[in-house]
């Protein structure tokens, strides 16, 4: 069955004929295939989710283990190796294969019920986005549990990373998995950027998206850009090590500062993509609870785009002490100030939104409110490290630990922990235990100050990051200690969630659609939401599609119940990016396995890379060449004229 | 009781149509991201040179034959494929075959002369960070051309199997425009490692 | 505070640490103040007017925009603008004061990061002047000394908090550092970008003293070994040129590899291992024979020296004075 080019949308009601129709469209097939190919964002932001949660698990389990090594001086529960890829995968676990992988999971799952849409633009590169992540994931473990994990921190600096000082194949998993895990980042960012920009619900102009649109969108915009540094980088590395190259090799005329120029070119923009989708959900959550719109919606979006800018151009701080000429570290330190303003914008309108609103005290709430506190504080001590002289003592001690735990445990874990209280109800039906969520969070924000604050202090007192045991006499063993238990209390508070998730997903008391009252588009449909999300395009009125009555702000009010039904097939509606004007009705692709089997075959290259089997290396190549092919064949019911020796084909 | 919103939409177009659709999007996106990291590769070779001790380069002078004519052919398939994606849209096939066939061959011609040139270099990989640099960028940009003419060949058998209409070419448009692409960042790389010592840079 | 901490920043013992204290302070405690204040608005925030409970009761809450509430965030905005400011000129004032090297330095070390250990070498006016010690450097005191620093294998970073921030030393670029010490006394150093196994162990010690008193160490460094005045010292000296001297240096005989540190003078040091140990007889000898227990890792393999070895081995160290 052959598609017309142009035609006129159905305009409809919602009923229950329509939803039948849709969910026999749009439905997962059964059974592995279906499993292995489903496109559904929502499975696949759920597999996101649980994933980085495993990941999170594990990479706290070993920074329990690097904390027990330090509980005292000179332990000897860990060798100097041992202890070396520990904090190395500590690091490469809660950075790149939990921290971000979250919030492209939450993400995955929201975006098309914030934006009124049934799917992401490209619902099969989503899929891929996520299996690569799983395949790389699995690549770098694999490393580890072969004892071979990386080694050099997860910034890996040369010429440490280099063959001659590093025989092993730690580098070698580090630095292909890294390569591979940078694909799905990069494909996931594409989809959020598209998707942002191309399928909003009509109606839903630039200034109407709510502010985690805005924080998923600009770090996925940064990140397109700076994932490339990275894996270059990595690229670079490997060629050095396994084909004999010299970019970073001085005696072959290479620079070792050129590794950390790539690194830090990506990895303080990274910084800031894996906080502020966190931010944005703090900005779209505190609301609801604070039962009145966000305080400067406008200037918050704004200051969201502005960190991201800003953020290119302070890389230079992470090497204050690398011997930069004056001029250029007096014009870093500015701008790694500057970057303050954006972020008080940010602070002060969810206070003021918190003082103009009355805020409900539920688990969820607690958490956004209480990120408010731990962000100042990850805030300042980066404020700190902004001046070049401070940042001369400060830099490469515990202070900077502690720094870097509070944005990302504060600015990311706390948020995320929030969001699941919070749109637990949405993806599950059911409600999670308050009671239990109390006691979780007071032993997590508890154990987690006792753990990292006193950190500033031990990093103060001058012990050096990195170390895997120190002498008595230095005045940190005590400090130690106590971040020791600290950091255990904390772990018990996350053991807490965890059970939590699960006792709730058993015996939750039901949600209904819209549990909190909340004020956007996903709380309009059932919990869980159906295969298609929307049985008719919502058409957008207002900044709070759910709160019109209430605020009775707009003329117009969103039409939730009649809108175009788009159920000729799979089919989605695409607008245009500024004012989200119709423009175009594109069909979503079925379930496919090809991003699967990509991925598998990729798996297979990068392992051939990693023991130079050119055997293995051509066969993966073949198997992606194969997969990319049936992946991008042009898809026949579009054709206009068939191909003169086939026949019609049977699906439509 | 305010107004509901409505939207009372025209006929749209059903998936893409000419040279618009998500799947140009998807290009861009792909395009931004390739243009980043080839300005990286550009960046590790200033920088690296930058710092360098005189006596670095290790063509000091490179020679235009045959590269300059080799940019320039390499250029000149960029116009000869948009010549063939004018066929498509104009639904005259020959025109089309024409065109995408020619830029196929004039990339091949430039990918071999260039394999030709790698082979005649007094040096390797190996020898110090420029011959790393020259080796690993061209080599970047030799990977994407075999890429964009593995496009082209895709294109050349839809084509001939009339699986494109004048309106429904997205793919036509999309393969297009990455081997533009393709075309544009060898500029970049020729004005970096064939002009920029000329200038005096890393002298 | 210097006496229990000895890497601690917060206090300092010369001019270039000295500039940076005052301003850490400021923006420590701005830090603290800012955190202060916004927790305790949020706190008060929420206690003014909250409600507490599950689902029902949010959704039961009624929405309202009680004013549009912009002013505060401009308000709020231009506060924090005022300490940015000071912090910032204060900075780039402080930089300019501490950064680059003085123009005409008292004196001239270069300090060569290996791993796990540092290699510092003193010029004087002539090339017979120069000599090599490792892990301690003496300086006079209120003298500038110029620093600099060269990366022997993989990147380090030279660190003494009570003198001087961090200056990385990285292979193939010379960077400089300073150091000027107030008043004499022995200041802790350390490496502080991760280097490999043994980061945790890579010390020094900087010893500041008046002008005779370094004088008087640098003509003495300057020796070469005294001759064995004993069979045992010869037996140890033979013991020092066929093993020992494949790594190490010993003027004045056929050790003479620079591969680990230099040994000419080892027993004027304080301690050894990269300030890793107290330089005394029973550590001494268990640093020869078992390195590996103090410092998984590091370079120095195990010696398994027989008893008499060991003791013709320290015999002939005791005159490295």
């Amino acid at each position: 069955m052959r598609q017309a080019v142009f035609r006129r949308p159905e305009i409809g009601d919602d009923n229950e004929m329509l939803r039948a129709r849709l969910h026999a469209i749009w439905e997962t097939a059964p059974g592995l295939k279906g499993w292995l190919g489903t496109v559904d964002h929502k499975e696949i932001g759920i597999r996101y989710i649980i994933t980085a949660f495993v990941l999170l698990a594990l990479g706290g389990i070993e920074a329990l283990v690097i904390r027990l090594q330090l509980a005292g001086p000179d332990l000897h529960l860990l060798t100097p190796e041992q202890y070396n890829e520990f904090f190395s995968t500590h690091g490469m676990t809660m950075i790149f294969l939990y921290a971000s992988p979250i919030l492209s999971g939450f993400s995955n799952y929201l975006w098309p019920l914030l934006l009124g849409s049934r799917d992401m633009a490209f619902p099969r590169m989503n899929a891929f986005s996520y299996w690569v992540f799983l395949g790389s994931a699995i690549f770098l473990y694999s490393g580890f549990l072969v004892g071979a994990g990386p080694n050099d921190g997860w910034f890996n600096y040369v010429p440490f990373a280099e063959k001659d000082y590093n025989p092993g194949f730690n580098q070698d998993f580090y630095s292909l998995g890294m390569i591979f895990l940078g694909i799905s980042t990069t494909v996931g960012a594409a989809n959020f950027i598209v998707t942002a920009f191309k399928t909003r619900a009509p109606g839903m102009s630039i200034n109407r998206i709510p502010i985690m649109i805005w924080g998923t969108l600009t770090a996925s915009a940064a990140n397109l850009v700076v994932v490339p540094a990275v894996s270059l980088a990595f690229f670079l590395l490997w060629m050095d090590r396994q084909f004999g190259t010299d970019f970073f090799q001085p005696a072959g005329g290479g620079q070792p500062l050129l590794w950390q120029h790539l690194f830090w070119i990506f990895g303080h923009p990274w910084v800031y993509a894996i906080v502020l989708p966190a931010m944005g959900m703090v900005s779209d959550g505190l609301p609801v609870f604070c039962r009145r719109p966000l305080v400067g919606h406008s200037l918050v979006a704004l200051a969201t785009v502005s960190v991201m800018i800003l953020g290119f151009g302070v890389w230079v701080h992470h090497m204050f002490a690398t011997g930069l000429p004056g001029l250029s570290l007096s014009f870093f330190s500015g701008a790694s100030i500057i970057i303050t303003f954006p972020s008080a914008v940010t602070v002060f309108a969810w206070i003021a939104t918190i003082w103009l609103g009355r805020p409900v005290i539920t688990t969820a709430f607690l958490y956004f409110a209480s990120m408010i506190l731990l962000f100042v504080i990850g805030g300042v001590s980066g404020f700190m490290t902004a001046s070049v002289p401070v940042d001369w003592q400060l830099t490469d001690t515990y202070f900077v630990v502690a720094h870097i735990h509070y944005v990302l445990i504060g600015i990311n874990v706390f948020p995320v922990v929030g969001a699941t209280y919070f749109w637990f109800p949405k993806m599950t039906g059911k409600l999670m235990d308050e009671r239990l969520g109390r006691w979780g969070f007071w032993t997590m924000f508890a154990g987690f100050n006792i753990g990292f604050l006193p950190m500033h202090l031990t990093g103060l007192l001058g012990m050096p990051r990195r170390i895997w045991t120190y002498p008595a006499g230095m005045g940190w063993s005590t400090l130690n200690l106590v971040t020791t238990l600290g950091s255990f209390l904390f772990a018990v508070g996350i053991l807490i969630f965890f059970f939590n998730v699960i006792k709730s997903l058993r015996s939750g008391a039901p949600a209904g659609a819209n549990p909190w009252g909340g004020s956007s588009l996903e709380w309009s449909v059932s919990s869980p939401p159906p295969p298609y999300n929307f049985a008719v395009i919502p058409t957008v009125a207002s900044r709070h599609p759910l709160w019109e009555e209430a605020l009775d702000e707009s003329v117009a009010r969103t039409s939730l119940t009649r809108g175009m039904t788009l159920d000729q097939g799979k089919e989605a509606l695409h607008t245009s990016p500024m004012d989200a004007e119709p423009e175009r009705i594109v069909a979503t692709p079925e379930d496919n396995v090809a991003p699967f089997l990509l991925t598998v075959a990729m798996m297979v290259l990068f392992y051939g890379m990693l023991l130079k089997l050119w055997i293995v290396i051509g066969l993966g190549g073949l198997g992606c060449f194969a997969a990319l092919l049936m992946w991008l064949w042009p898809r026949r019911n579009l054709l206009e004229r068939a191909p003169p020796d086939r026949k019609e084909p049977v699906h439509g | 009781m305010a107004e509901f919103a409505r939207s009372e939409p025209q006929e749209l177009p059903v998936g893409p149509v000419g040279r618009s659709g998500p799947g140009w999007w998807g290009v861009a996106m792909l395009i931004a991201s390739e243009a980043a990291l080839f300005s990286y590769l550009l960046f590790s070779y200033y920088y690296t040179g930058a710092s360098a001790l005189p006596g670095w380069l290790l063509e000091p002078a490179p020679k235009m034959i045959p590269t300059l004519p080799n940019t320039l052919l390499l250029l000149a398939s960029s116009v000869v494929a948009w010549y063939g994606e004018k066929g498509v849209e104009k639904g005259d096939r020959t025109q089309a075959l024409v065109g995408i066939g020619g830029a196929f061959v004039m990339g091949f011609i430039f990918a071999g002369v260039q394999c030709w040139e790698w082979a005649k270099k007094t040096y390797g990989m190996g020898t110090t960070s420029y011959g790393s640099l020259y080796f690993t960028t061209t080599g970047f940009h030799m990977a994407h051309v075999i890429v964009g003419l593995v496009i082209l060949a895709a294109l050349f058998f839809w084509v001939l199997d009339d699986y494109f209409s004048p309106r429904r070419r997205i793919s036509v448009s999309a393969g297009i425009l990455y081997w533009h692409f393709v075309d544009v960042v060898w500029l970049f790389v020729f004005t970096t490692y064939y002009l920029t010592p000329y200038l005096g840079f890393a002298k | 505070m210097s006496g229990a901490t000895p890497l601690g920043y917060l206090s300092s013992a010369g001019s270039r640490a000295a500039t940076i204290v005052p301003l850490t302070w400021y923006v420590l405690i701005v830090s603290i103040l800012v955190c202060v204040i916004i927790g305790a608005l949020v706190w008060i925030g929420v206690r003014r007017s909250h409600s507490s409970g599950g689902a029902a009761e949010t959704s039961a809450a009624a929405v309202a925009r009680n004013g549009n509430g912009i002013r505060w965030i401009w308000i709020g905005v231009v506060l924090t603008a005022i300490p940015l400011a000071i912090a910032l000129v204060w900075t780039v004032g402080a930089l300019a004061s501490v950064a680059g090297s003085p123009r005409r330095p008292d004196l001239l070390l270069d300090v060569t990061a290996h791993q796990w250990w540092w290699e510092v070498k003193y010029h004087g006016d002539t090339p017979s002047d120069t000599f090599a010690t490792a892990n301690e450097i003496h300086i006079p005191v209120g003298r500038k000394v110029l620093v600099r620093l060269h990366g022997g294998d993989v990147i380090h970073s030279f660190w003494v908090p009570k003198l001087t921030g961090k200056t990385d030393a990285i292979p193939g670029q010379e960077n400089a550092t300073w150091l000027e010490a107030a008043g004499p006394g022995i200041y802790r150093g350390q490496c502080t970008e991760y280097c490999g196994l043994e980061h945790a162990k890579m010390g020094f010690e900087v010893i500041a003293q008046p002008a005779a008193a370094f004088e008087r160490w640098r003509t003495a460094q300057l020796q070469t070994a005294p001759p064995p005045a004993t069979p045992a010292q010869a037996r140890g000296l033979a013991l020092v040129q066929f093993r020992c001297g494949m790594c190490h240096a010993v003027r004045g005989t056929t050790a003479a590899s620079h591969y680990g540190p230099d040994l000419t003078h080892l027993m004027s040091r304080r301690k050894i291992a990269a300030a890793t140990l107290p330089n005394n007889p029973g550590a001494l000898s268990g640093w020869i024979q078992n390195p590996q227990a103090t410092k998984p890792g590091a370079l120095m393999p195990d010696q398994h020296l027989s008893g008499q070895q060991l003791a013709d081995l320290r015999a002939y160290l005791e005159t490295l004075k």
